[in-house]
């Protein structure tokens, strides 16, 4: 390996790209005009250089790559940046999905768009940071530095009640991710350090091992979300704009799924293995009873967000199925649900941005006047029914198959959640495209134009390919996830077969 | 002697650079204030240079042990005279466009400013108390500097009547402790408080706790904040930037001396006070400060928030715990003076104003003094990667290697409570729509300064560790000044 930090380069490029945008001058018109270029341009760059860091990727390893080290805070607690099989896929969700959210906004944000571009850089670096952080502080520092652009975006660039729903979504997530500070000061002064290979080694009490378990569950659970503190959710990615939602459902939910599976696993089995029922029951109910909520919905936006809910509970049943398959799965799950929900939600912006409402009823016929938009839209909601062939599918069948051999019941109601998810689908579906167009306002509507289609199109391939070929994914995160089950494994025989 | 007067010699020059510009100030023609200020200043950073250049491992006594000086001190000297001396430059301009402009400020900053350094090396309940006499009464009449504002001298006679107060209490639970101990060095009281069988007699109980509620009032931790809000508020904007910043520096820092050399084997006693007074003050600031309309007032119930942040430390009572809170303190200056130097920035035409919701818009109308205010406000929420953030976590983390879970989670709550009130202030400025009541443009010092102060904030996370050593080495110093200390004082003893 070379001794260029490839891993810090890539994380912190965004935020030169937002030094850049500070620099900018002139009116108001070139001060957006090239505030848009440059994100564009360091999204870009960004996204190429993680595509050579995967090229360079040893994907039949479980170990860390591309680790930095260096002293930073106190003895025990350093900038320690790298990669495993788990995480580096999810830094290519995210640089892969920002160019595509800083297109989606190009026309549609036109108030301070050198602030916008700025949040959403800032942003970025912060979401990389958390998916390569080697260090559980560091990991802290970027998991909550995000609220605050995240806040921004969702407060002075979304809807009607944007205030209330940035309020919201700090909050609730600030609340779980102090219990979770603690529990890391706590694993901090047991084991004089939180560098998390380290942590993953030391092999915690048991008894201290429920109470960090908890506190982590705190914080993730939120991040999530699952059922029942995901009341955040609907509201911020309704009062989002639509790129924020993008990013919202893509990558920020995918950090609570990141999070058991890098601490709440490795670091707590035996907690992990006790309170496994435990979110099995909460996936179950998050997954019929937000399917059920979701059917009820009026807004499109909202109808998304509650089946967001239930696809992470398929995410949370598989990682705590403690399988291989149910992991994988629970991994697959949340790299496609990244792509499919950030695709719906940039269906409804499409349309939102020429109608300005999300409102199910207020659309109708779409079919009849823009056909491209029908397909993409078609091809999204069955994915995210979870039709085979869609990426979407292999995710779902391999978490219920995870669970199947832990616990047969929760396979049974993640089943019929299926059902559930295609109901609400499909409605959704037939509502908007079609039928007669009935609504005045609908019978000009353009069909979408070059850059929508060139936006959505990466996203059309990569749940069609991975919807039928999921082997590069799988096997290139097959190392970590073994190596993680072996560990767990083993660390609760030595548990149960010590105590016996 | 000579020895004594090397040690004091940071306060001589207070003492003495004070003297000398009141005649100045008093003997020039014409309006001086301006050269005043400008001395003022020069000698705060004089002192503060000749206190920072102390050697970093020695600690030595003056005065017969009444006076104690070491890197502890030596690092809260300098931050409290150079918090001093921004809040003089701060106060310049703002004085100036209020028509307070008055030579005699300056001159009781610095006279408060050697009480201060006083206080930070007493070593003995006498040093002790002539210290926060000394800077406490200067702190009254700069309260109240604003003669002809009816609230201004409200403030400056509820400080007055209330500090006198506490320090009746304070000089009763000291006169207390000198009978108990038949000494007011806090060594030879040290020795004398022992706990027997785990207990504290009674009467040292008590004589403790009335010094506790005086050296709380100092640092405003709840139940004896009730002077902090209205105080705040009455004063003139730039008295209160100071009173936020210096006094409590040194009020924290005599605070843990006298309790980890004085009291240290009592630990019993105070410890359940400190970590009472730090969940009341924690979450009285987070729950109080959501009601209010006014910034100063607001900032006054976030300082006393901020307290209890410090006191978790404080109560863990252990090295890491020092440390946690001299860090803490510091980054707290640095954010309330950051903070101050925006809020001194909020003017119409027609003069100053101090409702939150003048703020409205600001990030479109000023966005620089918006930015460096919304970084202030993420801050003091203890949102990452804003400094704010390391002092909790270097509080909290000291509070956890205690076993102080119930505390900790308390705090952290808390902490959650007091973020929903400083976001207010970053919705207001960033997601409301433009009042222009903030007319003004920036003054150009103060621009500067926040500007500083925001930079440090934002980017002290790539580089902590100078920070984090210098109060780690202070702290256990502080923690292991009574061994030095003692032998010391038994070499004097033995030489009479």
């Amino acid at each position: 390996m070379t001794d260029w930090p490839l891993l810090s380069t890539i994380t912190f490029l965004p935020l030169l790209g937002a030094l850049f945008i500070l620099l900018v001058r002139g009116d108001e018109e070139t001060i957006a005009a090239n505030s848009r270029a440059v994100a564009l341009w360091t999204t870009v760059v960004t996204l190429l250089l993680t595509l050579f860091m995967i090229s360079r990727f040893d994907g039949s390893s479980a170990e860390f790559q591309f680790v930095e080290r260096a002293a930073w805070l106190l003895p025990g607690i350093d900038y320690a940046m790298g990669v495993d099989g788990i995480s580096v896929l999810f830094v290519l969700l995210t640089t892969a999905l920002m160019p595509l959210c800083i297109l989606a906004s190009w026309h549609a944000i036109k108030l301070r768009v050198r602030e916008y571009m700025l949040a959403f850089l800032v942003l970025e670096t912060l979401m990389i940071g958390v998916f390569c952080a080697m260090d559980i502080v560091l990991f802290y520092l970027f998991f909550e530095g995000g609220l605050i652009p995240m806040f921004l975006i969702i407060g002075i660039w979304g809807g009607g009640r944007r205030i209330y729903a940035s309020f919201k979504f700090f909050l609730y997530t600030l609340i779980g991710s102090v219990l979770m500070l603690l529990a890391i000061l706590y694993m901090h002064w047991q084991t004089g350090t939180t560098f998390i290979p380290d942590l993953m080694a030391h092999g915690f009490d048991a008894s201290v091992q429920t109470w960090l378990w908890l506190a982590f569950f705190a914080s993730f659970a939120v991040k999530m979300p699952m059922w029942p503190v995901h009341t955040w959710l609907p509201d911020a990615h309704v009062e989002a704009p639509t790129a924020g939602s993008v990013i919202l459902a893509g990558v920020l939910l995918k950090m609570g799924g990141y999070g058991f599976l890098r601490f709440s696993l490795p670091m707590f089995p035996i907690a992990s293995d006790l309170f496994a029922p435990m979110v099995f029951a909460m996936s179950a109910i998050a997954i019929v009873y937000t399917s059920l909520i979701a059917f009820a919905q009026e807004d499109m936006k909202k109808l998304i967000a509650y089946s967001s809910v239930a696809h992470m509970g398929f995410v949370t049943m598989g990682i705590f199925s403690a399988t291989t398959q149910g992991v994988q799965g629970a991994v697959f799950q949340m790299l496609s649900h990244g792509w499919i929900s950030g695709a719906l939600f940039l269906c409804v912006g499409v349309v939102y941005d020429r109608m300005h409402t999300r409102e199910i009823a207020a659309y109708g016929g779409l079919a009849n006047r823009m056909p491209v938009y029908a397909a993409v839209f078609m091809l999204f909601t069955m994915a995210n029914v979870g039709l085979p062939g869609t990426s979407g599918f292999v995710g779902e069948f391999l978490t219920i198959l995870g669970a199947f051999q832990v616990s047969t019941w929760t396979a049974l109601f993640a089943a019929s959640g299926v059902i559930f998810s295609a109901v609400y689908g499909l409605s959704l579906y037939r509502r908007v495209t079609f039928g007669q167009i009935e609504h005045e306002g609908l019978q000009q509507i353009a069909d979408m134009d070059r850059r929508e289609i060139f936006i959505i199109a990466p996203l059309v391939a990569a749940t069609l390919i991975f919807g039928f070929w999921p082997m590069p994914i799988l096997e290139l995160t097959a190392p970590s996830i073994d190596a993680l089950i072996a560990a767990y494994q083993e660390a609760l025989a030595v548990h149960f077969g010590g105590s016996q | 002697m000579l020895q004594n007067l090397t040690l004091i010699l940071p306060e001589m020059i207070l003492f003495l650079g004070a003297m000398g510009l009141l005649m100045i100030g008093a003997f020039s023609k014409g309006d001086a204030t301006r050269t005043v200020n400008l001395g003022a200043v020069a000698i705060l950073a004089l002192a503060a240079v000749t206190a920072g250049s102390f050697g970093n491992d020695a600690q030595a006594t003056a005065f017969n042990g009444a006076f104690v000086m070491d890197s502890f001190a030596g690092l809260m000297k300098v931050l409290t005279f150079v918090a001093t001396g921004i809040a003089i430059i701060m106060s310049q301009g703002y004085m100036q466009r209020e028509k307070l402009a008055r030579f005699e400020y300056a001159v009781l900053l610095l006279l408060a400013a050697a009480g201060m350094g006083m206080m930070i090396s007493a070593n003995d309940l006498i040093a002790l108390y002539m210290g926060i006499e000394l800077q406490s009464l200067a702190l009254y009449v700069v309260a109240a500097i604003n003669r002809d504002s009816l609230r201004s001298t409200e403030a400056g006679l509820k400080y007055f009547v209330l500090g006198a107060l506490s320090s009746g209490m304070l000089l009763y639970g000291a006169s207390l402790i000198y009978g108990f101990s038949g000494s007011t060095n806090f060594v030879e009281i040290a020795a004398a408080f022992q706990p027997q069988d785990g207990v504290l007699p009674m009467a040292q109980v008590l004589g403790l706790v009335f010094l506790l509620a005086g050296l709380a009032f100092k640092i405003s931790a709840v139940p004896f904040h009730m002077w902090t809000p209205d105080v705040y508020e009455g004063a003139p904007t730039s008295v209160t930037a100071f009173f936020a910043s210096a006094p409590k520096l040194a009020g924290m820092a005599i605070f843990l001396r006298i309790m980890m050399t004085g009291f240290e084997n009592a630990l019993v006693a105070w410890q359940q006070i400190i970590i009472l007074l730090a969940i009341a003050s924690m979450v009285l600031g987070a729950f109080a400060a959501i009601g209010q309309q006014n910034i100063k007032r607001l900032m006054a119930y976030s300082s006393i928030g901020h307290m209890g942040f410090a006191l978790v430390g404080f109560a863990a009572a252990s090295e890491a715990g020092v440390s946690g809170v001299i860090l803490y303190m510091t980054l707290y200056v640095v954010m309330t003076l950051g903070t101050f130097a925006c809020i001194l920035s909020m003017r119409q035409d027609s003069g100053p104003v101090e409702r939150i919701s003048d703020l409205a818009g600001l990030s479109q109308t000023r966005p620089f003094m918006a930015f460096c205010l919304a970084v202030m406000m993420f801050s003091l929420a203890g949102i990452p990667p804003m400094a704010g953030f390391f002092g909790k976590l270097f509080v909290f983390r000291a509070a956890i290697d205690a076993g102080l879970y119930s505390l900790s989670i308390i705090g952290v709550l808390a902490s959650v409570v007091g973020a929903f009130y400083y976001l207010r202030i970053v919705k207001i400025m960033y997601l409301d729509a433009p009042a222009d009541e903030v007319n003004e443009p920036m003054p150009r010092e103060l621009s500067i300064l926040a500007g500083v102060m925001t930079a440090f904030t934002l980017f002290f996370f790539i580089y902590p560790s100078p920070l984090v050593e210098l109060a780690d080495m202070a702290g256990a110093v502080l923690m292991q000044s009574d061994m030095a200390a003692t032998e010391e004082l038994h070499q004097h003893l033995a030489g009479h």
